[in-house]
């Protein structure tokens, strides 16, 4: 299964659900639960994901990859960097640097498919394809531009 | 800086006036409040102080009690000292966020003032609101009078701040009859109240941003468990916690509060189990009927949670017959505080004889009369060796007599 771009050591390495079981004694007080395993130096919106030390507590060492059974294929050719997909994405999923769209994480994926829905450009830099379709043969059968019907 | 205020050594307050005190004494970074009878003056005061210059804190008016609490829950979260009044349909309001406070262990500082639930609406004092919180994970402290209140509510920041207990904390008082009363109450001036309760201490805090943390999770069946059991056992610890401070209120001002309260107890042989201002209405009754040669004595719970388990058995196992008062009503059972009391004794050798009453709803008046005739019912309970009566009464209510449940061990 692919894991989409900039996957780290840490992103999504674990299901929902299959931590490692500890007793009361253990869990964390008042269920607060920190993000990251060290202390940060500095604010954290000025490291990049790949970069930070998150911890198991958060969601981006955990993949929800297994639940998918649609996910979005990326065509870097016809894509605009206009950022929408980026912006109603509701699971961040959807990498960018520098405003420009470089991938996406199917390790937080869902497959809802917002992000084809928002897409704007003809045809559509993102579209829905099989969870076990292979993104290179996708990329090879994607559509030819829609003219527009006459009146 | 906040201005200070100079106080008499004795000030004429009234039970709400004394928590509103305590509230700017110690320097609640923020209140959420959204007022309701008779805990009106408390949140009313507390804006009077704010406007005034008396506090450097903020508060805040809030759209509903479930607002107002869950504004305390983000505040207390966010890192900072947090307080709020209520009572009644206001806390029921509130319930579903108490839960999550608790959980969440924060150490917020709530004071209650105790008032019936509709319906049929009535804004007087009884404990159904009080007795509404007992599972909600909250430290619940009762205060029977107008100097207690605002003792207490200085020691409530103390105690659920303390790192070995980081809980929040209920200080109840009766509607009216505490909360509307004016009394003589000793204080404190602010800088030594301030320095008894002591600089908040965060823990965990969402605004310190080198440790970024999540507050609110969900947790199912493979995770839930783990963090009630803790939080119970926090709850449950408390105890100690709650006695180091009531020490060290009594080095610093004299009065001297116990997590069980016992009056003439040492050779009781029937006593009456109360909470709030009746506990003051059964020690006139008791020390009156002392006179008369009926060895008679009160406990009250200071602590209604964590449950005195432990010092209500030992302060109650030697005595014959006890009648233990519910001012709230059951509803299809026993009396809470009953089945509580009951369930302590029963594990002591003696297992006194325990009756239940329900008592002043709505505000219905407990006398001092009613109190010795209470008392001298335990009195031919113990005589007779066993229950004479319905194991719970209803005292005080209109019509005929209302009662129900006989012993099994009768002969």
């Amino acid at each position: 299964m692919s894991r989409g771009v900039l996957a780290t050591e840490k992103r999504g390495i674990r299901e929902l659900g299959a931590e490692e079981f500890v007793g009361w004694d253990e869990v964390q007080q008042g269920v607060v639960l920190p993000s990251f395993d060290s202390t940060l130096k500095e604010n954290v919106s000025h490291i990049r994901p790949e970069e930070r030390d998150y911890s198991d507590f958060n969601s981006y060492t955990a993949t929800v990859a297994s639940w998918r059974v649609i996910k979005p294929v990326y065509n870097r050719d016809i894509c605009i960097d206009c950022q929408n997909c980026w912006v109603w994405c509701p699971d961040t999923s959807i990498i960018s640097r520098d405003k420009q769209m470089i991938g996406i994480d199917y390790d937080h994926c869902k497959g809802c498919g917002v992000c084809v829905e928002v897409c704007p450009t003809n045809p559509k830099s993102l579209l829905m394809f099989g969870e076990a379709e292979d993104s290179e043969e996708a990329l090879a059968k994607w559509p030819e531009k829609k003219k527009k019907e006459k009146k | 800086m906040a201005e200070k205020m100079e106080l008499k050594e004795v000030e004429v307050w009234d039970g709400n006036y004394a928590a509103s005190q305590a509230l700017r004494q110690a320097q609640v970074d923020v209140v959420a409040a959204y007022p309701i009878t008779p805990s009106t003056p408390i949140v009313e005061n507390y804006g009077s102080y704010v406007a005034n210059g008396y506090i450097d804190g903020e508060f805040v008016m809030v759209e509903s009690e479930h607002a107002a609490m869950s504004g305390c829950v983000g505040a207390a979260a966010a890192g900072g000292r947090v307080a709020t009044a209520t009572s009644s349909q206001g806390f029921a309001l509130m319930v579903e966020v108490l839960y999550q406070a608790s959980g969440m262990r924060l150490p917020i500082v709530m004071t209650v003032v105790n008032r019936a639930l509709a319906s049929p609406l009535n804004v007087r004092g009884d404990h159904s609101d009080m007795y509404l919180g007992r599972d909600s994970g909250w430290i619940q402290i009762d205060a029977f009078n107008a100097q207690e209140a605002y003792d207490l509510t200085l020691c409530a920041f103390k105690i659920g701040e303390d790192m070995r207990v980081r809980l929040p904390v209920m200080v109840h008082q009766d509607g009216f009859l505490t909360s509307h009363t004016a009394q003589n109450v000793h204080v404190l001036q602010d800088d030594e109240a301030y320095k008894f309760v002591g600089d908040y201490k965060t823990h965990d805090e969402m605004l310190d941003f080198t440790k970024p943390v999540t507050y609110g999770a969900q947790t199912e069946e493979d995770w839930h468990f783990e963090h009630k059991a803790k939080q119970h056992k926090a709850l449950i610890e408390s105890r100690e916690v709650v006695e180091e401070v009531f020490a060290e209120f009594k080095k610093l001002t004299g009065r001297e509060y116990k997590r069980v309260e016992s009056y003439m107890m040492d050779d009781a042989e029937v006593a009456i189990v109360a909470l709030g201002t009746t506990v003051e209405t059964a020690r006139v009754a008791a020390a009156q009927l002392r006179e008369e040669g009926i060895k008679a004595g009160v406990v009250a719970p200071r602590c209604f949670r964590p449950f005195p388990f432990d010092d209500i058995r030992d302060v109650l196992e030697n005595t014959k017959a006890i009648a233990v008062l519910d001012r709230s009503a059951p509803m299809g059972a026993m009396g809470a505080l009953f089945n509580e009391v009951s369930a302590a004794l029963y594990t002591t050798p003696n297992r006194p004889l325990v009756t239940n009453f329900i008592y002043g709803l709505g505000g219905r008046d407990f006398s001092v009369e009613e109190a010795k005739r209470i008392f001298k019912e335990q009195k031919a309970h113990a005589d007779a060796g066993y229950i004479t009566t319905p194991i719970q009464q209803f005292s005080g209510v209109r019509g005929p007599k209302l009662g129900f449940f006989e012993t099994k061990r009768g002969n």
